[in-house]
């Protein structure tokens, strides 16, 4: 009997399996439960996005693109970054196509942190950075952002954790599961402390396209001298609602994208092709796509805020992506407890907030990728569970 | 303000509180334009959508297809107007192409609604055919998929331990 354990390598035993799934694997036994815990948008791709990819299909251009992505998408993904934020990257040598932003994700931390580095984690945060700098023998060093900074990672939050060995901060905003961005004011905060201490600086803008109200999300490449130290991830996920297409990409400078083609070339080879030509599409014709689902978004968005405040599971307002964030400490609760007597009580399935980040006990993570219909009914249980406390 | 009639339209029963959070209206701005649009007729009422099968009522549905002489001054109208007005009929259209009325009748039975056709429909002066055909299944209704082969969810958390 082969002792699996001692044959597999220790950092991976090592990693703590998220704990997102385990409410999902509760909801999915039972007949009619609202799940405002998944993350991932409730529209389909747009109709003229999934024809290109068909067509492809259809056409037999089911070969592999080059390793970078294909030329004529990397030419769309730099028009189109340039025209939404005002930043230019060449389509030759400073765009890599990845599947999906994880993987963008994933090379660029590999590429940058050798062993004993330290990698600044702001959470409440999605929950693949800390396991990633693990993998590359990196150390992450977590900022905690508080709900009375609205969830923002503020200079002197970032300060207090520099030390000698910090490598690379990664910037997580619009943030998942808080719902936080940073304005250009905040932004040219931290660029100042990374300018001071030389860092590098990963930006995960996945959810660049949902922000609400009058602003619209500021790249961090755009703030002064930061493009030549940032390597921005961002993808088609949720911006086109493409989760399952698995495509995204990563945009910095020349000598780090080479070397993180270069990774990606051994590991993935390269991005899908029918996906790759979708995006084309998605990219040239999808602004008003994009329009229409943030609309619906921001409406779910004003209407759970206001309930939850209501309902006295005070939230802040968050300003991008599709979650909120509300503070269940009034409960008496843990995060998980909440969890769980809800899906069982009401059939309601929302995450703890502690599967982001220790710093998310006593909040819980509600999605409003969901129906209105949906949202109202989810709403009006969560109401009912409260007032049997 | 057409996001107010997108909501209302997906849902007519979400409070004027929560229509004005969404919109970011006040309350009172909300109430209003219902207001407005109800007087102007932009919106002509407010129903349930049922699933009348699941209720147990086995009423029979037909749309009827009518071809008529168009009359002077009035052309379809005089028509339209007289069918609209049996309170079997629920809805009536001026239709292009090879007919000029659809007209969806609601009956019992299949025999009152062939004797609806028969003796009020085709007896309107004007009235050249009627075409009768009979609802089988009811699929999807106003937006609505009624019932639907797959009901869950089929998003999934990606993340597995």
């Amino acid at each position: 009997m082969i002792d699996y354990n001692s044959q597999i390598n220790q950092e991976v035993l090592r990693l703590k399996p998220s704990g997102i799934r385990r409410f999902f694997d509760i909801a999915n036994e039972m007949e009619d439960v609202i799940s405002l815990s998944i993350g991932e948008p409730d529209f389909s791709t747009p109709w003229h996005v999934r024809q290109e990819g068909i067509r492809s299909l259809e056409a037999g251009k089911t070969w592999y693109s080059p390793n970078r992505g294909f030329m004529e998408l990397r030419q769309e993904i730099s028009n189109w970054f340039d025209r939404h934020y005002g930043v230019q990257y060449d389509p030759k040598t400073q765009v890599l196509v990845t599947v999906g932003g994880s993987e963008a994700i994933d090379m660029c931390i590999r590429t940058l942190v050798n062993p004993g580095e330290e990698v600044l984690i702001p959470e409440p945060s999605f929950v693949c950075y800390v396991p990633l700098t693990e993998m590359t023998g990196g150390i992450p060093v977590v900022i905690e952002t508080k709900a009375e900074d609205q969830f923002r990672l503020t200079a002197k939050a970032l300060r207090e954790k520099i030390t000698e060995k910090t490598k690379l901060l990664i910037l997580p905003f619009p943030n998942n599961p808080t719902g936080a961005v940073m304005r250009r004011e905040h932004l040219e905060e931290i660029a100042q402390v990374v300018r001071e201490h030389d860092l590098m600086v990963l930006s995960d803008e996945i959810y660049s396209e949902l922000t609400y109200g009058s602003q619209r999300h500021i790249t961090f490449s755009s703030i002064d001298g930061m493009a030549e130290r940032t390597v921005v991830v961002n993808g088609f996920s949720k911006t086109f609602a493409m989760t399952g297409w698995r495509l995204g990409y990563a945009l910095g400078p020349e000598p780090i994208i080479k070397q993180m083609t270069k990774l990606h070339q051994y590991a993935i080879m390269s991005a899908p092709s029918m996906a790759q030509y979708a995006a084309v599409e998605a990219l040239r014709n999808g602004d008003s796509d994009i329009k229409y689902m943030r609309d619906q978004y921001d409406m779910r968005r004003r209407l759970i805020v206001d309930s939850l405040n209501t309902m006295g599971l005070s939230c802040f307002e968050p300003e991008g992506a599709f979650y909120v964030f509300p503070c269940i400490k009034s409960t008496g609760l843990t995060s998980e407890e909440f969890c769980e007597k809800l899906i069982y009580a009401e059939h309601v399935a929302v995450v703890p907030g502690n599967a982001f980040g220790n710093c998310g006990e006593g909040f819980v993570r509600v999605a409003y990728s969901n129906s209105i219909n949906n949202i109202t009914e989810a709403l009006h249980r969560i109401r009912h569970f409260l007032s049997t406390l | 303000m057409d996001n107010l009639l997108n909501l209302l339209h997906e849902n007519a029963r979400l409070s004027t509180a929560e229509l004005a959070v969404m919109l970011n209206k006040t309350e009172q701005e909300v109430k209003d334009q219902i207001a407005a649009y109800e007087k102007k007729g932009v919106i002509c009422g407010y129903q349930a959508l049922i699933n009348w099968e699941k209720a147990g009522d086995n009423r029979v549905t037909a749309l009827i297809e009518l071809r008529i002489t168009p009359q002077p001054d009035v052309g379809f109208d005089a028509v339209a107007d007289r069918v609209m007005h049996f309170e079997e009929v629920e809805s009536v259209y001026l239709m292009s192409g090879a007919y000029d009325l659809a007209v969806v009748v609601h009956g019992n039975t299949m025999q009152e609604i062939a004797a609806f056709v028969a003796r009020r429909l085709s007896s309107i002066n004007g009235v050249i055919s009627t075409a009768t055909h009979f609802i089988l299944t009811r699929y999807k209704d106003g937006g609505v998929i009624l019932n639907p082969l797959e009901k869950k969810d089929e998003r999934r958390q990606v993340f597995c331990d």
